[in-house]
């Protein structure tokens, strides 16, 4: 299983593309990041602090496990913004910046 | 007082209640959401392009959703609305907010805090995998977006939202494994007296029930949680319990949803600087409120799940209760008799809820049982070895030192998920009453600013 999202309903909303991490993914509009990033793939990004990657927590803007990052460094949560077409998204931090756990 | 300034921070079934007495009161709020649409996270409206009919999105609650939906819609026009804002900080008659990169500081002479909840956690091992999700989260991902969290879900916690969202789930065609409730049944019987409060509702409850085992779901009672069996590559492989029975049972999923009911998002009050008082039945901490919602700080008013959690319903008549309330004590006039009804109302709600609260209980003593090596705190990926250590190491038996030296509360999520099983697991470990252990202080910036803040003042 390559993707962790299962669509369920709501699939005849447009389509739009954006880039995630160089490549081109397909998602809805109305789609947030999360959604059009975890219906292709199975995570979001990788923990600062364990070996685990992660796919968000909450949902609702909370527990902000769902960091993602456009390619000029601005950093989103994936799950209160929406995808749309020509984003450029990174799944890791441009010039991670954890001094103390580098 | 001329044209008294009251902002209402939070547009779900509380703000939008109280902003409509602020509005038919002939006074334009401001209210400020963090959401993109209003209707909070209950009432959540799906985006554009989205089709679904009230029916399916909120199943018995869709009249009243939609109600709360055309309440808004009527005073849209006349409410100075910001949607996609925070609150971070309250300080000196003044709310501070951040819309993007910009922000404002706010004057007020009544504030309304209608905050809302977020899931109460109990941790267990291996909840640090991707595909482990909140219940509320769960349900946000079908709700606002019509996927299911996973291929094959389990839902695990206890309260009214592990059976709603499990057959929401089923409803909507996903792959449910199974229910594993941590309360016993028993609970539920003893609650009965005050559950029958609200009979329409207690009926939903075990219609809901009744529609899970009809399509084939295990629904298992009084479990224990054992781990969340996962790989730290591709998430979340399955999950190991223990029945009622006591005997070990593995479920292959590849998602769990899971919670135990809710909790208020005070911060806002705690940086107003509300008096809290320690609320034994929840074990949770509560910023103090009269029975009108009047706060230990002038001008400063609390309704909704964000000063406790009663329920949506609670939310619409505490709303417009706090708002009549301060629209009262500012001289204007109000309305006494719809008062005497609302108080009337909410107390039944609270029965009710005191009913919820006795079925589903808070499975505290889970905590004493988590294993050193499982992740208490998932922001810094701390474990309860780590807190167990700086105990012994430090002697911290306070929340907020135990903060200091362990880091436990202090990642981006600001103990939101961590911080009331933090507390209990101080309690078991030093052997001391929950209460004694205090709690986490509330901190600006209350969610993470984005370093160009200000960069567009």
């Amino acid at each position: 299983m390559s993707r962790r999202f299962v669509r369920l309903g709501e699939t005849d909303r447009p389509p739009l593309t954006l880039h995630v991490d160089g490549r081109p993914v397909e998602a809805l509009v109305g789609d947030t990041l999360m959604v059009a990033l975890l219906a292709h793939g199975r995570t979001l990004r990788q923990s600062e602090f364990g070996p685990e990657a992660r796919a968000g927590f909450c949902l609702m803007g909370a527990c902000q496990d769902c960091w993602v990052w456009t390619e000029t460094g601005d950093r989103l949560r994936a799950c209160s913004t929406l995808a749309a077409s020509g984003q450029r998204i990174v799944t890791s931090q441009p010039e991670a910046s954890w001094p103390t756990h580098a | 007082m001329a044209d008294p300034r009251i902002i209402i921070v939070g547009a779900g079934p509380a703000g939008v209640r109280a902003a409509e007495a602020c509005v038919q009161a002939g006074l334009s709020p401001t209210i400020i959401d963090e959401g993109r649409r209003d209707g909070g996270q209950i009432y959540r409206r799906q985006p554009d392009h989205f089709t679904r009919p009230y029916q399916k999105l909120y199943g018995t609650e869709a009249g009243r959703a939609q109600a709360v939906h055309q309440a808004f819609d009527a005073i849209r026009d006349r409410i100075d609305y910001r949607p996609e804002t925070l609150v971070w900080n309250i300080a000196d008659g003044h709310i501070w907010t951040a819309k993007a990169t910009a922000q404002e500081a706010l004057p007020f002479d009544v504030l309304i805090l209608c905050t809302g909840a977020t899931d109460r956690l109990m941790p267990v091992k291996g909840w640090n995998f991707a595909g482990a999700y909140s219940l509320g989260g769960a349900q946000v991902a079908l709700k606002s977006q019509a996927v299911s969290i996973g291929h094959r879900v389990v839902f695990m916690g206890s309260g009214p939202l592990l059976y709603l969202v499990a057959s929401q789930y089923v409803e909507a065609g996903a792959d449910v494994a199974a229910v594993l409730d941590t309360s016993p049944f028993t609970a539920r019987v003893k609650a009965l007296p005050d559950l029958l409060a609200m009979p329409s509702v207690l009926w939903n409850g075990i219609r809901l029930t009744q529609a899970l085992k009809r399509a084939g779901v295990a629904v298992h009672h009084g479990v224990t949680p054992v781990e969340i069996v996962g790989d730290p590559h591709d998430g979340v492989g399955g999950l190991r319990f223990r029945d009622r029975g006591g005997t070990e049972r593995r479920i292959a999923c590849d998602a769990v949803a899971m919670g135990h009911h809710l909790r208020p998002e005070a911060q806002l009050a705690d940086l107003a600087r509300c008096a809290f008082a320690f609320d034994p039945l929840t074990r949770q901490w509560l910023p103090e409120r009269d029975g009108d919602g009047r706060a230990s700080v002038a001008g400063i008013y609390l309704a909704g799940d964000g000063a406790k959690i009663l329920g949506a319903r609670s939310a619409e008549a505490s709303g417009r209760l706090a708002a009549l309330a301060a629209l009262a004590d500012l001289g204007l006039t109000s309305d006494t008799g719809e008062m005497d009804r609302l108080r009337g109302d909410v107390a039944t709600y609270a029965r009710f809820a005191r009913g919820l609260a006795r079925a589903f209980p808070w499975p505290a003593q889970q905590v004493a049982t988590l294993p050193d090596e499982a992740i208490l705190c998932r922001c810094e990926g701390v474990t309860a070895g780590d807190l167990r250590a700086v105990m012994r190491e430090t002697g911290a038996q306070e929340a907020n030192r135990a903060k200091a030296f362990s880091r436990v509360g202090m990642g981006r999520c600001q103990g939101r998920y961590c911080g009331l099983a933090a507390a209990e697991l101080i309690a078991a470990e030093a052997g001391i009453p929950i209460e004694q252990v205090g709690r986490l202080r509330g901190q600006a910036p209350v969610k993470p600013l984005t370093i160009a803040i200000g960069d567009d003042a």
